[in-house]
């Protein structure tokens, strides 16, 4: 019970207190980028959620068998990119060929998220927290929708936004930039929320 | 040797060569048949998923031209070029008469109107529309800050001194945003094969026209009258025309009193059928006034008193037939 508890927290406060685009300041780029519908920016953020969670399982595996069992600290960063490219690209294969309606969702976003600053920071931080294997998929997952919240609360504004008398010096990406940092300030206020 | 030299190629290459092995089994056991014009079609196109087509990212741009969504043409970064490449690779023409152009529906320049005041305010259009609609009397007229200048992302719109946008129909691609930008709404886009265009907006009854603008449409409904097709309709003291319609034979411009309707092209005198005719009706077929007749495999004839020298036939024969008399020609 006690290590359920855990686990929950650590959901919770990865998705609200720790978030990675708001207060980790982590895949900015899609967040600002594919934030302009808040169709395309779900399918962003199911297409993330969706690659974190996979490279979160699969690095852990890296991390723990290999690179800490032979002492290989320093090979993180290359071999975390190698696994997590190839991985998302031989998950593309694997729905192409047996789901196409959830490789339609996902479509282009799937291989523009790999090499995403967040997916690379994600897998970082698992070893540097030393989480468990399930910790370390509950962090993925919820960094994933974490992001989803940020990037699909981003585009529901900016949509609204559009139908707002933005003066002319602001439109555009300055407002979004503003907003988004109004944003990451209201999320600051969840980190009172709970203590681990 | 040091163990860890050892440790890290052996684990880095075995990592890799997993994955290799791993992705090499999924592109034989994974692999979804594509049609392959998807393939080179996507080669065809810039690559730079950008966007602007509407679809997301080239790829999926590529599968709906492949599909028959998306028309051949509709890469707006890649132009003409990257149209006709694709169209080569789906066999269809590159489909240029489909191409539209903006194009300005006033000719009422800083020479040709007459002002109601001095403006001092923003330099926009925008801002003059919403205060008290620039310096010009007329209030369908081209307010002339070039919003439309400074929008268009191809550089296809320069202002020409005499306060009017001009259009490269070079480089517009159609993507219509000076459309939207224009507060006055009098930029529209029409083919790039349309020829003739009534380059007025005004509702304004002849008088105040008259009064306002040397080139504006006065309504007096000459050109819808002379309109062998029927292509002009007047709509609130303003000729409007339908370019679905027009056959481009310059009749309406050469009637216009006040030189509102632009022709771009060459006016016709006569059309004759020569002896390389070998009856294939496709004259007969283009003609919009059914002045060919002739019968199957026989010399075809135009009938002088119909005809309107608007050239369709010319344009519709394979065999050089049809020759053309042009107006300008001694």
């Amino acid at each position: 019970m006690e290590e359920f508890t855990q686990i929950l927290l650590l959901f919770i406060s990865t998705v609200l207190i720790n978030n990675f685009v708001l207060i980790r300041f982590l895949g900015i780029c899609p967040f600002l980028g594919v934030s302009k519908q808040v169709e395309t920016a779900f399918s962003m953020g199911l297409a993330t959620t969706f690659v974190m969670t996979l490279t979160a399982a699969a690095t852990w595996m890296i991390n723990t068998f290999i690179l800490e069992a032979f002492n290989l600290p320093f090979l993180q960063y290359v071999s975390f990119i190698i696994v997590i490219a190839s991985l998302v690209q031989f998950v593309e294969m694997f729905i192409k060929k047996t789901s196409p309606v959830l490789y339609k969702a996902l479509g282009i976003f799937l291989p523009l998220i790999t090499t995403n600053c967040a997916i690379m920071g994600l897998a970082l931080l698992i070893p540097l927290n030393g989480y468990s294997f399930i910790a370390s998929v509950v962090f993925g997952f919820g960094a994933g929708v974490g992001f989803t919240l940020a990037i699909v609360l981003m585009a529901g504004l900016r949509e609204k936004l559009e139908f707002g008398d933005v003066p002319g010096v602001l439109k555009g990406v300055p407002v979004t930039l503003i907003i988004a940092g109004i944003m990451a300030m209201a999320f600051m206020g969840f980190s009172g929320l709970i203590s681990m | 040797m040091n163990p860890t030299y050892l440790y890290s190629l052996i684990s880095m290459g075995g990592i890799a060569a997993f994955l290799a092995a791993g992705l090499g089994f999924a592109s034989v056991h994974f692999k979804v048949e594509q049609d392959p014009r998807v393939g080179k079609v996507n080669d065809a196109l810039p690559g730079a998923n950008c966007g602007a087509c509407g679809y997301a990212g080239c790829s999926a741009f590529a599968e709906a031209v492949v599909n028959g969504e998306a028309p051949v043409g509709g890469c707006p970064v890649g132009g003409d070029k990257v149209s006709s490449n694709i169209a080569d690779i789906m066999g269809a023409d590159a489909d240029s008469s489909d191409k539209v152009v903006a194009e300005l529906l006033c000719g009422g320049g800083i020479k040709e109107t007459t002002k109601s005041g001095k403006y001092q305010g923003i330099k926009t259009c925008k801002a003059a529309n919403a205060v008290n609609g620039g310096e010009k009397e007329c209030q369908y007229s081209c307010l002339g800050f070039g919003d439309c200048e400074v929008v268009c992302p191809f550089d296809a719109i320069i202002m020409s001194e005499n306060g009017l946008p001009q259009i490269d129909p070079e480089k517009c691609t159609g993507c219509g945003k000076c459309v939207e930008e224009c507060p006055r709404n009098i930029l529209l886009l029409a083919p790039l094969s349309a020829k003739t265009h009534i380059r007025c907006s005004s509702h304004n009854t002849g008088k105040i026209v008259r009064k306002t603008c040397e080139v504006g449409c006065i309504g007096c409904s000459l050109c819808a009258k002379t309109c062998p097709v029927d292509a002009i309709e007047m709509k609130d003291n303003l000729a409007v025309i339908d370019y679905e319609k027009c056959v481009n034979c310059g009749k309406c411009a050469e009637v216009c009193p006040t030189g509102t309707i632009e022709f771009q092209g060459r006016m016709i005198e006569k059309v004759e059928i020569n002896d390389n005719c070998v009856g294939c009706t496709l004259c007969a077929k283009a003609c919009p006034v059914d002045a060919i007749e002739g019968e199957v495999k026989k010399l075809h004839e135009i009938d002088q008193e119909i005809c309107i020298q608007c050239g369709l036939c010319f344009e519709a024969c394979n065999v050089d037939a049809v020759d053309l008399f042009y107006k300008d020609e001694e």
